[in-house]
């Protein structure tokens, strides 16, 4: 369980840098919220709780509702923020209406998915910290292969288009690493938290760090270390679900950094 | 469309489905000039300069840069895009931006090493920020931002400048560094075109001018092509303009700034 | 009257219609304002406030309760805006970062101090509309549910106050040179609207709960903006297509068996992909 906790919190962490930077922390929120309908839905194709199926399921959701999004704002000229609510409402709703009919059926499926909602890392099996191991290895993987790609695309995309780069491509590619970042630690922090486990890592970091390799692995590193506290102290006691300890602590950890960030908190200006 | 141009177009248009942004505009910018672009707001200059990197897709008319399509040629080109086109508060300091400048060179997989940190440095030092080179971006001043963004094309040795308001609410000491610069890379056979802000420096920086206001209004060298007649036309009749001649003593912080 | 009162499917579906409604109404504004996921930030600090106001005073609904709660909300924007004004973080990302904290911070303690009570992390976030019927209080000697009361209360509020400064609110968001403003804008009025998104937020709770809340406030209205081109056709519109959503919600959740509150929430797709399929009709003629 501490491993799991340690791999989903670096990834996310990590990964999040990018959409932070990139001023997409609302997409990842809609992505996790809109996980839930995937997650049920990978239950119920799998016909049991197969951890990689309810990921797979959360992925596709999640894109599917940041798709939506883009096509309200980008056909319909609808606002971004309001396409996003979009996209997060009825993605949930789904999720909540599929919920509530496996919860009807009959066998003990329901209690497993009901997790997916606050998040707990005790239910993390033997075997699953194989699949997320295996997800975390994409996502970074990725993510330091193409680093300076994904660099100039964050950083200057309209400019790195002109210098040759293939932004539209990078571009879908960190949305990708995005909604990897957010699946990644669904079971642990569950779908209504797990946006700030991508955020505030990445906030805290940019108060420490002067460069953006530094600022993605001292992001990884606060997100692993917040999810690991947050796991043992949700286990330490019963019933207690995970995904609010975490983002307590990943919280915690940002305001501390805001304060006295050697870079832009207090101690820069004094 | 004329062979040997820097960049040549043909009719073009373009529509931003609120408008015409661009109508019509058939342009030819000679190679080794130093050349401007201006017309008031909402010219379409800054769309013009994306239309010509390819950026923005023509409504109608063609766009040649440096001889050829410009996704096959924009690599050879030094874009120095607006200064608020960037979030600053990035975590990189100012030889990371110019170091960026060689990623392509790179590939996709390799590291920048020791090698390129290197140029990016000389790259700074040309544009006067070689004791910058290690501050954060956002700690930069806009006239030191627009000098990174400066060097960080440089340091790809481009065959053309392609720069959207490179002046724009900069200090004198970053315009002079600029300017220099630019007279240099003109002199080693290179061409630059600027979208340029300010009426009353035109004659003192630039050396070819192209007036635009939707529609291409005039162009050619700035002797010829600046006329009275033509101002008005592409101003439509409020020209933003002090007497002629030498309006800014560069260094020394006076200027007689236009009316605006 | 009392029959009408104690039958089940009316009462929940009147909730239901209420809760819409008054999460349209507030929700129209915001979104015209293009600050949509206000919504999102205000339901989800308002827990925060329901269990601030619970550990100190022990009050599980009431009055105090409405007071605690619906502060909580109010705070959750202005710490929100004061993060994002500080320079060191952007908006999205203080949003993001402010109120799932607050939201953590209110869920763990009701899970740890709220056990026995009947406001739980469960009904907080799913709401339980299927259950509003059971909580009465005694009004002109009849027996009134509780929740579709303080519903119809709120949503009174939230009509007088928005046709009134309706003008005032959305001041340049149709004109489309102005159309560039975002952000929290300051004012008596933008406080009001504030405080009232949170009060809605607070009344909803029972019903459909944190998230549900935000699909009722925002998907209406963004299918009324696409075909209504003043602030109250976008209220009227959003206003109708979200108690369409609600009234429709209710057999066809009870015939499937499954979540009331969800399907009413999903059924505003409906509205939305209608005015979706005009819009893109019109444009393309």
């Amino acid at each position: 369980m501490a491993a799991g906790a340690v791999l989903l919190g670096v990834t996310s962490g990590a990964l999040g840098t990018f959409a932070v930077l990139r001023r997409q922390s609302l997409v990842g929120d809609v992505m996790a919220h809109a996980a839930l309908p995937g997650v049920v839905g990978g239950y119920l194709l799998a016909g049991e709780r197969s951890l990689p199926a309810m990921l797979a399921g959360a992925l596709v959701t999640g894109l599917v509702a940041a798709g939506l999004a883009w096509v309200l704002t980008h056909r319909l000229k609808v606002k971004s923020e309001a396409a996003l609510g979009t996209g997060l409402g009825l993605g949930f709703a789904l999720g909540v209406v599929l919920l509530s009919y496996v919860q009807r059926q009959p066998g003990a499926g329901s209690a497993g998915l009901e997790s997916f909602l606050y998040g707990q890392a005790a239910a993390t099996l033997r075997a699953d910290v194989l699949v997320l191991g295996g997800v975390a290895v994409v996502g970074l993987g990725v993510a330091t292969l193409l680093f300076g790609e994904l660099k100039v695309a964050t950083f200057d995309p309209v400019w790195a288009r002109a210098r040759g780069h293939r932004v539209a491509l990078l571009d879908a590619g960190l949305t990708g690493l995005l909604a990897v970042a957010v699946v990644i630690g669904l079971q642990a922090v569950g779908v209504v938290l797990m946006s700030a486990l991508v955020v505030a890592p990445a906030v805290a970091a940019r108060q420490l760090t002067r460069s953006l390799g530094a600022m993605f692995w001292t992001a990884g590193a606060l997100g692993g270390a917040s999810a690991l506290a947050g796991a043992l102290l949700s286990a330490a006691t019963p019933g207690l679900a995970t995904g609010p300890v975490v983002v307590l602590v990943a919280s915690a950890v940002a305001g501390l950094a805001l304060l006295l960030g050697p870079e832009r908190g207090r101690a820069a200006e004094a | 469309m004329v062979t040997g141009a820097a960049v040549a177009t043909a009719g073009l248009s373009v529509d931003y489905g609120d408008g015409p942004a661009l109508r019509d505009v058939s342009l030819t910018v000679p190679a080794g000039v130093i050349g401007a672009v201006v017309g008031p707001n909402g010219a379409g200059k800054s769309t013009l300069v994306k239309a010509v990197l390819g950026l923005v897709a023509p409504a109608a008319g063609r766009v040649a840069l440096l001889g050829d399509r410009p996704q096959r040629t924009r690599h050879r080109v030094g874009y120095v895009p607006q200064r608020s086109s960037v979030d600053w508060d990035f975590p990189a300091d100012a030889r990371d931006v110019v170091t960026m400048g060689l990623y392509r060179e790179l590939g996709p997989f390799r590291r920048p090493g020791r090698a390129e940190r290197e140029r990016a440095l000389a790259a700074l030092e040309t544009v006067g920020m070689g004791h910058l080179a290690r501050r954060q971006i956002g700690r930069l001043s806009g006239g030191q931002q627009q000098r990174v963004f400066l060097a960080r094309a440089l340091v790809q040795d481009p065959e053309l400048y392609l720069l959207d308001e490179p002046l724009a609410g900069v200090d004198a000491a970053s315009e002079a560094a600029i300017l220099a610069v630019l007279r240099a890379e003109r002199a080693r056979g290179k061409t630059v075109l600027a979208v340029h802000h300010d009426l009353g420096t035109l004659r003192d920086y630039f050396d070819w001018v192209a007036l635009l206001n939707v529609t291409l209004r005039a162009q050619g060298p700035i002797d010829a092509a600046l006329t009275d007649e033509v101002l008005a036309d592409t101003y439509g009749g409020r020209v933003p303009l002090p007497p002629r001649g030498p309006a800014r003593a560069a260094g020394a912080g006076l200027e007689v700034a236009p009316a605006r | 009257m009392q029959p009408l009162l104690d039958d089940v499917a009316f009462v929940v579906t009147a909730t239901g219609v209420l809760t819409a409604a008054a999460a349209a109404l507030v929700g129209s504004v915001l979104v015209v304002r293009g600050q949509a996921m206000l919504t999102d930030a205000v339901s989800h600090g308002v827990v925060f406030g329901i269990a601030a106001t619970f550990l100190v005073t022990g009050a599980v609904s009431g009055p105090v309760q409405l007071l605690g709660a619906t502060a909580a909300g109010v705070l959750t924007v202005v710490l929100t805006q004061a993060l994002a004004g500080s320079g060191r973080v952007r908006r999205d990302a203080a949003t993001g970062l402010v109120f799932p904290a607050l939201f953590a911070a209110g869920v763990l303690v009701l899970s740890l101090f709220a056990r026995d009570v009947h406001v739980d992390t469960h009904t907080v976030l799913l709401g339980e509309i299927g259950f509003v019927w059971l909580e009465r209080v005694p009004l002109l000697g009849l027996e009134v549910p509780r929740a579709p009361l303080v519903l119809l209360g709120v949503l009174v509020l939230d009509a007088l106050y928005v046709l009134a400064f309706h003008e005032r609110l959305v001041a340049g968001s149709f004109d489309p040179v102005h159309a560039r403003l975002q952000g929290l804008r300051p004012g008596a009025a933008s406080l009001g609207l504030l405080v009232l998104v949170a009060l809605t937020a607070v009344a909803a709770l029972d019903a459909v709960g944190v998230v549900l809340f935000v699909a009722f406030a925002i998907v209406p209205a963004v299918a009324a903006r696409l075909v209504a081109g003043s602030m109250v056709g976008v209220i009227a519109v959003a206003v109708a297509a979200a108690s369409a959503a609600a009234v429709a919600g209710y057999p066809l959740a009870v015939s499937l068996d499954v979540s009331i509150g969800g399907t009413m929430a999903l059924l505003t797709a409906v509205p939305l992909a209608a005015a979706s399929a005009w819009r893109l009709a019109r444009s393309s003629a």
